[in-house]
């Protein structure tokens, strides 16, 4: 009998999350996939599967019951753990980061929808967000071996680097130099976006922009609002303009903060950043 | 747009058709072209392919509109039964059965997709029935409204919040994951609303 998962208590933003949905943003289809890529990656290796492999990414507060002996790694614990049949296993509290990402030998093995098992929590694409109850089979056993048996935990970087645009035109002079030296705090996080509380940004143009596509990392500032960093489930266009954009490599250190913390970006006003 | 993506606008050509000229090209390392209201989006999978696909995009030719036209429309059966076709009708001055034959009347084509997976920005709307949309939204749209704002039409293709004002309903599942292409409606389609 294939091995399962049974949700005991769902915790807090529980979803099933793999690399997400390449090739459909321009039908709207927003990217989804781990908030922490790179940490979703790490702890799958850590139980020998393919970075590929599905995982459960939660805020925390999540139990677990295993049906069957398993391998289990946590990007809290960062080592393999084996769990016995009928066990229940509590997540550890950690408050060191907002994501975190439990991950079993085999992967999880729900339908894939577009080519991933990553829940889209602003369509509702992929598997429906975790709920009590649900019993999540567990893939066949990778053929790889395990190669790593415990991971350094990776330090995020203090400083998150940005680009400037492609919309400073929008903004007031100098709107740029003040976002990036301002003292800047999370107020709100989900998978579409965190919501960062700092410096006024003085809109010059204050008509909504006609709508164009964005990336993750993108630093959108409505009129009247706080700028919002987006995330894996943004939408795929959209009518705020740009200010900056963060570093592909630096979307994990916004998105890790945990709201009332601190973030603070670095960059240069520089370079040609929209085509002619 | 941050080290793996480039905005690009004037593009001399319709973004949808651009879009298309630029994926005909199949350059490696592309992941997503993005057509929206004035521009087309390249993301690439890192900076070394969006460093080679700068270096092309002069050269990109946007395809062919009369390639697209000459396809038969995507024909879409709607109920005019909608909310807000007698306030559409109040605010443009038209009788309830004009804004039914002004909007079934009318070719459309898909400029972009966004907001929801298969959600298809139409234009092509005639200019009498450029409304705002609704100051309050509503919380709920059911899936299947045929919708107008501004100087574009829609269907939604699931129930969703949304601001636009509702001509009608119609029963086509405009996206589903199973089948290939998902989207009924992809950028540069040709659309026809038919009265059912």
């Amino acid at each position: 009998m294939r091995q399962a998962i049974e949700v005991i208590a769902p915790g807090i933003a529980s979803t099933i999350q793999d690399r997400g949905r390449t090739g459909y943003a321009h039908l709207g289809v927003s990217p989804s996939g781990a908030v922490d890529p790179r940490l979703a990656s790490l702890t799958n290796r850590l139980v020998g599967n393919p970075d590929e492999a599905s995982v459960i990414e939660t805020c925390g507060g999540l139990v677990l019951r295993f049906t069957g002996a398993a391998l289990v790694a946590t990007s809290s614990e960062l080592a393999p753990v084996s769990i016995g049949a009928g066990e229940t296993y509590r997540l550890p509290g950690d408050r060191s980061r907002l994501w975190h990402y439990v991950a079993v030998r085999g992967g999880i093995d729900v339908p894939a929808v577009l080519g991933s098992r990553s829940s889209d929590t602003l369509s509702g694409l992929g598997p429906p967000p975790l709920a009590a109850g649900d019993v999540l089979p567990i893939g066949a056993e990778p053929e790889s071996q395990l190669a790593v048996d415990h991971a350094p935990g990776t330090r995020l970087r203090d400083v998150v680097r940005v680009t400037p645009g492609p919309r400073l035109d929008w903004f007031e002079p100098v709107s740029f130099e003040r976002f990036v030296a301002g003292a800047w705090t999370v107020t709100e996080s989900s998978r579409v976006g965190v919501r960062l509380s700092g410096v006024r940004l003085v809109r010059r143009i204050t008509h909504d922009l006609p709508s164009e596509g964005l990336v993750r990392g993108a630093v959108q500032v409505p009129p009247d609002s706080d700028p919002v960093m987006l995330l894996a489930d943004h939408p795929t266009t959209g009518g705020y303009p740009v200010i900056a954009v963060v570093d592909p490599d630096d979307v994990a250190v916004v998105a890790q903060t945990q709201p009332g913390g601190p973030v603070r970006f670095t960059g240069h006003a520089v370079g040609s950043h929209l085509r002619r | 747009m941050g080290p793996r993506a480039v905005l690009i606008e004037d593009l001399g050509a319709d973004p949808a058709d651009w879009a298309d000229g630029l994926r005909g090209m199949s350059l490696a390392g592309v992941t997503e072209v993005v057509p929206a209201a004035n521009t087309v989006l390249v993301n690439c999978a890192d900076p070394r392919s969006l460093a080679q696909v700068r270096e092309r995009l002069a050269t990109v030719r946007a395809a062919d509109p009369a390639r697209r036209a000459s396809a038969a429309p995507i024909e879409i059966p709607v109920r005019y039964d909608g909310e807000d076709l007698e306030l559409v009708a109040n605010s443009t001055g038209l009788a309830v059965d004009d804004v039914v034959a002004i909007h079934s009347g009318a070719e459309y084509f898909v400029a972009f997709c966004g907001f929801a997976p298969g959600f298809g920005y139409l234009r092509g709307l005639d200019p009498r029935l450029h409304l705002p949309r609704r100051a309050t939204p509503r919380t709920r749209v059911p899936a299947g409204s045929v919708a107008i704002a501004a100087d574009y039409t829609a269907v939604y293709p699931r129930a969703s919040p949304g601001g636009w004002l509702l001509l009608g309903t119609t029963a086509n599942v405009m996206f589903d994951p199973d089948r290939s292409p998902p989207a009924l409606l992809e950028p540069g389609a040709h659309v026809r609303f038919v009265v059912s």
